[in-house]
């Protein structure tokens, strides 16, 4: 192999996990929900894209202040997207599921297409259906390799995504494992009916899925319409669908096994669009995941489910 | 402490548990006994809140409890163990005791956050109640396996554990004895006993171990077909006619 083909390769291998990152934070939120209710939310891909909207609302309102300091416009960005995704997360699970529950499993699912449908509508008559475009504010980056050849790069747009990845993937794993509601939610994961039993109030464990599934994906709204500098409401479907892919591809219900699979998932579709064509890459990735229901039904980390006596 | 009064519960055209009424007092304890499908694990689910009782009330230390959720009839100080075990098996042993002292502590996300003074001691104070109860039932050495990966009689006796971690007022225990050895039975029973005599508990009892019903319980009650057929203490259920012809049948 040669130090050309190496870049590319390398530079795919970036790319990948760029996609990758952001899939991540939004398959969170699939497997967090599926592995305490047991429902596929399928209305997720809408907060993500309505996180993407705030943030370029808010971008946007603070240019217009002329407030453009990078540290402070990013972090606003953040914020008001994460409060207000978070906001429309816990009324979803309030308004379409709550109700619902211990009804059928088809019920909460056909509610969540309904509110996946009714959301994309609210933000197209809010802010029109065309696609609303913004300037990048992160420019520049690094280059590695020879002047005259090919040159692999790094920009700080990417360094900028992995780094807020991994500490919201970081906070998340800690939360889980060490706080008081992340123990709660862990045992509502297990035995709901046993864990109000003990005395865990488990329609606040619920809401804090919701609202924490919400939050990530808010994340991964300003990272991505901060690389891809353009938004529309029908961005959340195929996000979602890919998010929804990832986390079945690394087992549904299991947090590393969300990270894992939307790691493979941009890797698969980076590599596919530059080894192959483009327009491939979508049917490579659901390919991958008729795949693993075919041959690996539970994912790669998922756990096959003990029947219950 | 524990009053039912008339409970039903009407499943469509089954009635289930038709008129039970009982009573459980300060540090007693109480057995209801019957034959298979008496309806004795249906009141059980009607006094812990699983179920809603079709008909009939129930109070616990002087408040009606059979309209409020489980969660908050636990947090009242009520907990109880199913027939089969349900710990969290994919959490540490530590970890199922931990979670299960929720109620007790009532600090807001804020406060986890900034690990206040507050938030510390009690963090401190549930693993302290968490260590004590490990050590009771013998499990401190396992304290780090995951629980699903104990063997069963230990199992059960981590159940009771993490009942007990909630500080109850009262224990309802759903055949705690079913598939334990006679030695481990034997333990179950010290234990029980132990649970009446220091922590002041009552407790509600289940039980097929006719040698256990009849060793440790203050009283008993006893169910057939969903009605109450008689009650009293041991000898006297024991010389029962009536409970006699239920359990073995007319001759």
């Amino acid at each position: 192999m040669n130090l050309e083909s190496l870049l590319y390769f390398i530079q795919q291998l970036l790319n990948g996990l760029t996609l990758g990152s952001a899939y991540a934070l939004i398959a969170i939120g699939y497997t967090m929900v599926y592995g305490i209710i047991g429902m596929i939310n399928f209305a997720h891909g809408e907060i993500y894209m309505i996180g993407t909207y705030v943030a370029f609302l808010a971008i946007t309102a603070l240019a217009m202040l002329g407030i453009e300091y990078l540290p402070v416009v990013f972090l606003f960005a953040l914020m008001s997207s994460v409060l207000v995704s978070s906001a429309f997360g816990w009324s979803l699970e309030r308004v379409a599921y709550r109700p619902l529950r211990g009804s059928n499993r088809l019920i909460p699912l056909i509610s969540a297409i309904g509110m996946s449908i009714f959301l994309q509508n609210y933000v197209r008559l809010g802010q029109g259906s065309r696609d609303l475009a913004m300037p990048s504010l992160v420019t520049g980056g690094w280059t590695f390799g020879p002047e005259d050849g090919f040159q692999a790069s790094l920009s700080y747009m990417q360094l900028l995504i992995f780094v807020v990845t991994f500490v919201s993937m970081t906070a998340l794993t800690l939360f889980i494992a060490r706080s008081r509601m992340g123990k709660a939610c862990r045992a509502v994961s297990q035995d709901i009916g046993m864990a109000s039993l003990l005395g865990i109030n488990t329609n606040r464990v619920i809401s804090a899925t919701f609202v924490i599934g919400a939050a990530l994906a808010a994340v991964a709204g300003v990272l991505l319409g901060m690389q891809y500098g353009v938004a529309n409401p029908f961005i959340g479907f195929i996000a979602g669908l890919k998010a929804f892919t990832a986390a079945v591809l690394g087992g549904i219900g299991s947090i590393p096994g969300a990270m894992l699979g939307a790691m493979i998932l941009g890797i698969a579709e980076s590599m596919t669009a530059a080894y192959f064509t483009t327009e491939y890459k979508d049917v490579v990735a659901f390919g991958l995941l008729v795949l693993i229901l075919l041959f690996r039904p539970t994912g790669l980390l998922g756990k096959p489910e003990v029947e219950k006596i | 402490m524990l009053s039912v009064n008339g409970i039903s519960m009407q499943f469509g055209g089954l009635l289930a548990v038709n008129g039970v009424s009982l009573e459980v007092n300060q540090d007693e304890i109480v057995s209801i006994i019957g034959p298979n499908g008496a309806g004795k694990t249906t009141v059980f689910n009607c006094i812990s809140g699983f179920y809603r009782p079709t008909a009939g009330a129930i109070t616990f230390n002087g408040q009606a409890i059979h309209n409020l959720p489980d969660f908050k009839i636990s947090r009242l100080g009520m907990v109880r163990t199913f027939q089969h075990v349900r710990l969290f098996n994919k959490m540490t042993v530590i970890e199922n005791l931990l979670v299960a002292q929720h109620r007790h502590l009532n600090t807001n996300l804020l406060s986890g956050l900034f690990k206040t003074p507050a938030y510390r001691r009690q963090e401190d104070k549930a693993m302290e109640r968490a260590a004590y109860w490990l050590r009771k039932v013998d499990l401190l050495e396992f304290a780090n396996r995951e629980a699903g990966t104990l063997a069963y009689g230990q199992q059960r006796r981590l159940e009771i554990a993490r009942c007990m971690v909630t500080e109850p007022d009262i224990l309802l225990l759903d055949e705690p004895a079913a598939g334990l050895n006679p030695r481990e039975t034997k333990d179950l029973d010290e234990l029980i006993l132990s649970i009446r005599h220091c922590y002041n508990v009552s407790v509600l009892l289940i039980e097929h171990d006719m040698g256990l019903v009849m060793g440790i319980s203050d009283r008993i009650y006893v169910v057939n077909q969903g009605t109450p057929l008689a009650s009293g203490a041991p000898d006297d259920i024991k010389a029962n006619p009536d409970v006699i012809k239920a359990y073995l049948g007319e001759s």
